[in-house]
């Protein structure tokens, strides 16, 4: 009886398998996915190991580069006031290239144009750092994605990706984080993907990484080849992401398995 | 869409028609397989992957997904060519499944390069995961 009633719910599931959007009442952060012990690291700055990202975030902050000899600050102030918002709001149309950019892509923009300093490479513990440090700033707040018209195509195009069957395993992102996200998926519970945490302290890398390092991981699992740092596509889902995510409130640095 | 068709993809058996659209024999060239080999490529988390997905009576229950059926018994409820038809390809009976197609090339977009062109499982692996899920009668 016990594996009929099991069978039932499973075909259930099977049957909604097709892209049904999580109501925004439902949404959830993958922090309430968590074990106990592991919520309680995030919680408390003093064992969170993401807070050393932050730390070094914050001496690079205020550190002179580049030919220009100036640092972040000496633009941009206080990080508590000028960067306040601004991860709750990323990705954002960036004029200067006509394109939808990041906030890693941002940080490396004024690296590269203002500071006149060499570039910082994706995943790179400097730009990991700036990008925690900054994302902190916005802890607490809800992400409130802009309604910018320049940025419903690449949006649109992030949906799309989000649902398309990808890799040997012919997986959505969507099979899991929208019909199956109250499952377990070997031992971990799938999750709704909201990117809330991020850059965050996975605990299996023992490292900060970032949003395009946890969706490579997963692109890797069904046996795909992942999209490359910084790709259009990447941007797009990260848009796609935070619209799905409105009103969740961010964490970084949070902490997962 | 004729009924046999619409009646196999919604998993209902139809009288006569049931057993051509619901099972699959052996295939030509392929020897009966060896249960112990099944039990262990079925327990098998990088290879086969079936317990990320499926419970069971197999090692580390607590390393087991929750995203399907438990097959505890699926040797009781499935012949063996309805096991072999779902470990070819689940696909034929639900094409929304979430279960890979695992002997034919159906795959997503953007396939690995270590993965491209190649089936999940061949089919002598598959024909010894049915023999094990065969023997699995309670
Ligand atoms: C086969 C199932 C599956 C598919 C397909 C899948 N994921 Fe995941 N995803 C998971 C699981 C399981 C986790 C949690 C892993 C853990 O905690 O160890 C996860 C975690 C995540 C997270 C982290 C959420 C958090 O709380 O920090 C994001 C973001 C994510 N996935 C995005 C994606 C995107 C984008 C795609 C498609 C390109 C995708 N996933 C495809 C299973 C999947
Ligand atoms: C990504 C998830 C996933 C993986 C991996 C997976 N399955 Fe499945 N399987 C399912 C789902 C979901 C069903 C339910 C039927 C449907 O989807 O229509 C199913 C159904 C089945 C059934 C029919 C069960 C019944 O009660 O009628 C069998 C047998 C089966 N799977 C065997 C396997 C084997 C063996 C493997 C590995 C070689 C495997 N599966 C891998 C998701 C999966």
């Amino acid at each position: 009886m016990a594996f009929r009633l099991a069978f039932a719910a499973a075909l259930l599931c099977a049957g909604i398998a097709v892209a049904q959007e999580i109501p925004p009442g439902e949404r959830r952060s993958g922090t309430d996915f968590m074990s106990a012990e592991t919520r309680a690291i995030q919680a408390d700055d003093g064992s969170n190991p993401g807070m050393l990202w932050v730390l070094q975030g914050e001496s690079l902050w205020k550190e002179p580069a580049g030919a220009s000899r100036r640092s972040c600050a000496s633009c941009h102030g206080e990080a508590a006031t000028s960067m306040r918002d601004v991860a709750a709001r990323y990705p954002a149309f960036d004029t200067a290239s006509g394109a939808p950019v990041d906030l890693a892509g941002k940080i490396d923009q004024c690296r590269t144009t203002r500071q006149h300093a060499a570039g910082l490479p994706r995943e790179s513990e400097e730009l990991l750092g700036l990008s925690t440090y900054v994302g902190h700033q916005s802890r607490g707040l809800p992400i409130a994605p802009p309604d910018d018209p320049r940025l419903h195509a690449a949006r649109a195009e992030g949906k799309r990706l989000f649902e398309t069957r990808m890799g040997q395993l012919d997986l959505s992102c969507s099979s899991c984080h929208d019909a199956n996200w109250r499952g377990r998926l070997g031992g971990s519970a799938v999750t709704q993907a909201h990117p809330t945490g991020y850059p965050i302290y996975r605990l299996e890398w023992q490292a900060v990484g970032s949003l395009q390092r946890r969706m490579r991981g997963c692109m890797v699992g069904v046996r795909a080849e992942p999209f490359a740092y910084g790709s259009a596509e990447f941007i797009a889902l990260e848009l796609y992401l935070a619209e799905r995510a409105a009103g969740l409130a961010l964490e970084t640095p949070a902490v997962r398995p | 869409m004729n009924a046999p068709l619409l009646a196999a993809m919604v998993g209902l058996a139809v009288p006569g028609t049931a057993l051509a659209q619901d099972a699959m024999p052996r295939p030509a060239g392929i020897t009966p397989g060896e249960a112990t080999e099944g039990a262990r490529l079925v327990a098998d988390r990088q290879k086969s992957l079936c317990v990320l997905c499926h419970s069971g009576p197999f090692p580390n229950p607590h390393l087991q997904g929750n995203l399907a059926p438990d097959l505890s018994g699926i040797g009781a409820r499935l012949s063996e060519d309805e096991i072999r038809l779902r470990v070819t390809d689940m696909k034929r009976l639900n094409p929304d499944s979430l279960m890979p197609t695992y002997a034919a090339s159906k795959a997503g977009e953007r396939v690995g390069t270590a993965w491209r062109g190649r089936p999940i499982l061949v089919e002598q692996e598959i024909e010894h995961i049915v023999a094990y899920l065969a023997s699995l009668k309670e």
